[in-house]
């Protein structure tokens, strides 16, 4: 249980510090985007509401975790499909059409 | 089902996979070109990731969870279409979801292993708890004042910000009890509540140019409060996904603030909304050189470079369509044009991005401030779209300015500056512009829409003859 705590410390840090620097390189052109995608990802906890509302322990975890599938599946489906569609708009200045 | 399917080693590798789809998504974000195989390595990861987590061995029952995804996709995929004008708000209320859900697993997590929760589960799930539930209703708060269905204006009141410290204090010394003890089950609902009165709170003193940072900050404590939630559960995989939005938030918080020259540790402890500035200085009509969308075509058409600056009043006048055929007809003249970008023009960050990209303005004459800034000087137009603080230059040289130091587009180094403008009243801060009484700049009185419309039928009709 120390060494898993220990271990879990270590991977927040390291996560931590690989997020500063691959976001620190993105361009401010593309915040917007970037921030609906982390939202998106970040919606990764429905895995936890799955898990929990799935074991059935008690009435009260079950309303619960339905409820946090719901509010984590919305922000996975609206995350990538807004990304997408405004990432959809960036165009480079090509040859004229 | 298949034992062998179920294992832990195996949904663990799956996790694994998704893990490195994840942050190979948020690589690839940062070049335009390869953004969006960023979203597909992020659909895949998440794909793989849910679908991993149904062969847990532990789930006994499926139906909730199916009816959960269900439910989720469809108000999901109505989330997913907003109109582009709507992001901002829809991104508030994105947070607010994520926090929901967080807040919610950590509850039932509470109830289920209290009364004995060892000390440490129970410090993560404090904060887990906290940052969830003062992220839900600061981040619905936020989204309403974007939405405008609550008021924008920004109410103050004396001693606010001891009152919003103290109910937080006490909300952390609530979880240090039951840290200590966490036998009081009790106090559990009061821990749950403060926050989410905090969260009102916190954004009630809140105006509109304060939410690119405001909502830069929810979503990197959306980020931890799921990150403190992967601590709880034992999950590397939302640690990271924490620690990355985490992060994330965190840069483009420091981002706004720099922008807006507020100090960080304002921005930590969530004293936006300064004193509200009257703008004192008697309006002591001051003259102003005003023109016509004639006058102003004609000297835009006998430019060789001009740089467009939109603010969030290009966004409230729909006005980017419009400022598209501006650019296409100056383009067709042979006129050089580029767009300034200041990093809190609009409601969040890349707000300006987004409208000019939608009205398929190409991305590389989208130029940020640090990469334009050394232009001004050699540009013979500055046209000024609806924005008015970021453009001010007693920001650079006026110490008693409340703005001075927050760091500028150099407007007014341009040959000839022109503002499109509704009035003479001044910005959002209450801050008169010293730009707009230059002998260089010519006031643009009008609607940005209707104004920059006819600056694009002047150009068409009468130019060349």
């Amino acid at each position: 249980m120390k060494m898993d705590l220990l271990t879990s410390l270590y991977v927040f840090m390291l996560a931590g510090f690989i997020g500063f620097e691959v976001i620190r390189k993105i361009s401010p052109l593309l915040h917007t985007p970037l921030m609906s995608l982390t939202n998106a990802l970040d919606a990764i906890a429905v895995v936890g509401a799955i898990i929990l509302t799935g074991e059935h322990r008690s009435t009260l975890a079950t309303i619960l975790g339905t409820l946090a599938i719901i509010a984590a599946t919305s922000n996975v489906v609206g995350g990538f499909l807004i990304t997408d569609r405004m990432l959809k708009m960036f165009k480079a200045s090509g040859p004229k059409k | 089902m298949t034992n062998w399917l179920a294992t832990d080693t195996f949904i663990e590798i799956i996790y694994l996979v998704a893990t490195a789809l994840f942050i190979l998504s948020l690589i690839w974000m940062r070049s335009p070109t390869t953004a969006r195989r960023g979203v597909r390595a992020g659909e895949l990861g998440m794909a793989l990731a849910i679908g991993g987590t149904l062969l847990h061995h532990g789930i006994v029952e499926y139906r909730w969870i199916l009816i959960g995804l269900v439910l989720g996709s469809i108000i999901g995929v109505p989330l997913g279409m907003v109109h582009m004008t709507a992001v901002p708000q829809r991104t508030a209320l994105s947070h607010a979801f994520g926090a929901f859900c967080v807040t919610l697993v950590g509850t039932a997590e509470f109830y289920l292993r209290a009364p004995a929760v060892p000390r440490f589960m129970m410090a993560v799930l404090s904060m887990e708890v906290i940052l969830g539930a003062l992220t839900f209703t600061g981040s619905l708060m936020a989204a309403g004042k974007l939405q405008e269905v609550l008021p924008q204006r920004p109410i103050t009141y004396k001693g606010q910000n001891v009152v919003n410290l103290s109910l937080l204090a006490v909300a952390i010394g609530v979880a240090g009890y039951l840290v200590h003890d966490s036998s009081h089950v009790h106090l559990f609902p009061v821990m749950l509540i403060i926050p989410l009165v905090f969260g009102v709170l916190m954004i009630i003193p809140i105006g509109g140019a304060d939410m690119p940072t405001v909502i830069s900050l929810l979503n990197s404590y959306a980020g931890l409060s799921a990150a403190a939630m992967g601590f709880v559960l034992d999950s590397k995989l939302l640690i990271i996904a924490g620690a990355l939005d985490g992060a994330s938030g965190f840069i483009l918080s420091v981002n706004m603030s720099k922008a807006m020259n507020r100090s960080f540790t304002n921005v930590l402890f969530g004293a936006f909304g300064q004193e509200q500035i009257t703008s004192a200085a008697a309006e002591a009509a001051r003259p102003v050189h005003s023109a016509t969308a004639e006058e102003a075509a004609a000297i835009l058409s006998a430019a060789n470079k001009v740089i467009i600056v939109p603010g969030y009043g290009m966004a409230v006048a729909q006005a980017q369509h419009k400022v598209r055929e501006l650019y296409d007809s100056l383009s067709k003249r042979g006129v050089d044009v580029k767009f300034a970008i200041h990093p809190v023009a609009g409601r969040m960050p890349g707000h300006m991005n987004v409208l000019l990209a939608e009205a398929d303005i190409p991305y590389d004459k989208l130029l940020d401030m640090d990469e334009v800034n050394g232009d001004f000087p050699q540009t013979d137009v500055a046209l000024v779209i609806g924005a008015n603080d970021v453009t001010n230059p007693a920001a650079r040289n006026d110490a008693s300015s409340p703005i001075y130091g927050m760091p500028i587009l150099d407007v007014d180094k341009a040959r000839t500056v022109m503002v499109i403008k509704r009035g003479m009243s001044p910005g959002f801060a209450g801050i008169d512009n010293p730009l707009y009484y230059l002998d260089k700049t010519l006031m643009l009185f009008g609607d940005a829409k209707s104004f920059v419309g006819g600056l694009v039928r002047e150009l068409s009709g009468g130019g060349q003859n």
